[in-house]
C-alpha cells in the first residue's frame, strides 16, 4: 500500500461519490482550492525551510549537532540500525526529533527533509525506501511532542476550565502509539 | 497552566539564541553560514512544491465529496470492539489526511459537547498524539523522489489507530 494507491483511490472515490451525491462541481473545485493551497504554503515554506535549515548549517558547523546525535547515540542506533553513527543523516534526525519533541513544528520538517536527502545518499536503490527512512516517517507521523500548544489554545478559547490537563493523557498517548508504530515498522520490514 | 504558557513563548527563542551564540563562540562566521544554509532551504521548498500540489489536490476531493461518512460506518463495528467512542470517529478518518480539517472537528466536538467533557477529552489528547502522516510524507519522501514507500503508510496507520485506542483508555482512567 503505497502513497499512490492512496491518491489514485481518494481522487476516484471523491470524484465518484461527488457525481453520486450531486455535488461533483464543489468537489472539483475543492480540489483546484488544494492545488492553489499547496502553491502558497510551499511560498510560505520557503522563508521558513531557509530560516531552520540557516540555523542547522551554523549548529553543524559548530558542532552542536554531533553533540545532540551523540547524546541520542544508542537510541538512535537501535531505531535506525543500516545508518552509520557518524553520517549525518542521524544528526539531522537528532534535530528533527528535538524539534519535534518541543513543538516547534515548523523547525522539525526542514531538518527532516534534510534527514531524508541524507538517508538518500545511503540508499542503493534511488526510488524505493530504506528501511530507515520508513522508521524515521513513522516516527515522525507519530508525533512525539511534550506539550501540545495548539490543543491547550483551543481548549482555552473553547471555554475550559484548564486547559492543559490534557498534558499527561497526550503524553502516554504519544509513547503508545509512538512505540506501537516502531514495533510494527521492525516487524514488516521483514516482508515487506 | 502558567508554567506552560512560558515555557512555549520562551522555548522558540532559546533555541536560537543557544545555536547562534553557540556557534559564534566555536569560531563559526554565523552570518554567511546562515546564507548558505537558507539557500539550500529556497530549493528544498521548491522541490516538495509538485508533491504537495498532487496530495492536496486529492485531499480536497476526498474531503468535500462526503467519502467520510462512509469511512466512518465502514470503522464504527471495529471501532465499538476496541472501546472508541463513535464521535471520536471522523477525527480518527480525517487526523492522517489533513490537520486543518481534524482542527476544525475538534473545535465541531468541543463546540456541542464542550472541552472538558469525556469526548473533548479523548478528542484533544488524541489529536495532541498524532499528526497528518499524508502530508509529512508526500512531503519528506517527495523530497527525495521516493516512489516505493513500502510498509510506512500501514505502520504509520497502526500506530495512530493505537493512539486513539491509548487516549481512550488513559481518558477514562485519569478522568474518571
Amino acid at each position: 500500500m503505497g502513497a499512490g494507491i492512496i491518491w489514485l483511490f481518494m481522487m476516484i472515490i471523491g470524484i465518484f461519490l461527488g457525481i453520486l451525491n450531486g455535488n461533483i462541481v464543489e468537489v472539483v473545485q475543492a480540489g483546484m482550492d488544494g492545488a492553489v493551497q499547496a502553491v502558497e504554503l510551499c511560498f510560505g515554506f520557503i522563508g521558513i525551510y531557509s530560516m531552520w535549515l540557516g540555523l542547522m548549517k551554523i549548529a553543524q558547523r559548530s558542532g552542536l549537532i554531533e553533540g545532540i546525535s551523540k547524546k541520542m547515540g544508542r537510541f538512535l542506533s537501535f531505531l535506525f540500525p543500516d545508518v552509520p553513527k557518524e553520517h549525518p543523516a542521524m544528526g539531522a534526525m537528532a534535530m528533527n526529533m528535538t524539534a519535534n519533541i518541543f513543538g516547534l513544528g515548523n523547525a522539525a520538517t526542514p531538518f527532516g527533509v534534510k534527514a531524508m536527502e541524507h538517508l538518500q545518499e545511503l540508499n542503493r536503490e534511488k526510488d524505493r525506501a530504506t528501511d530507515a527512512m520508513c522508521m524515521f516517517l513513522v516516527i515522525n507521523g507519530s508525533s512525539v511532542q511534550l506539550i501540545p500548544a495548539t490543543i491547550i489554545a483551543m481548549r482555552g478559547s473553547a471555554g475550559s476550565s484548564n486547559p492543559s490537563e490534557i498534558v499527561g493523557t497526550t503524553l502516554i498517548a504519544t509513547i503508545c502509539s509512538t512505540a506501537t508504530g516502531i514495533i510494527s515498522a521492525k516487524v514488516l520490514k521483514r516482508w515487506m | 497552566m502558567d508554567v506552560i504558557e512560558v515555557i512555549s513563548k520562551y522555548l522558540l527563542p532559546l533555541f536560537i539564541s543557544t545555536i547562534l551564540i553557540y556557534g559564534y563562540t566555536k569560531g563559526v562566521d554565523v552570518y554567511s553560514t546562515f546564507i548558505e544554509g537558507a539557500e539550500e532551504g529556497i530549493t528544498t521548498a521548491i522541490r516538495i512544491m509538485p508533491y504537495l500540489v498532487t496530495m492536496f489536490i486529492a485531499i480536497g476531493i476526498f474531503r468535500t465529496s462526503g467519502a467520510m461518512d462512509i469511512f466512518v460506518s465502514a470503522l464504527t463495528p471495529l471501532a465499538n470492539i476496541v472501546g472508541i467512542p463513535s464521535e471520536i470517529l471522523p477525527l480518527v478518518v480525517m487526523r492522517p489526511i489533513s490537520g486543518m480539517a481534524s482542527l476544525g472537528i475538534v473545535a465541531e466536538l468541543f463546540s456541542i459537547y464542550g472541552a472538558d467533557s469525556f469526548i473533548g477529552r479523548v478528542a484533544s489528547t488524541a489529536m495532541g498524539s498524532s499528526e497528518t502522516i499524508l502530508y509529512t510524507l508526500s512531503i519528506y519522501f517527495g523530497s527525495i523522489g521516493i516512489k516505493n514507500t513500502r510498509y510506512t503508510l500501514i505502520a504509520a496507520f497502526i500506530a495512530e489507530f493505537a493512539g486513539f485506542i491509548a487516549a481512550v483508555a488513559v481518558c477514562k482512567f485519569v478522568f474518571a
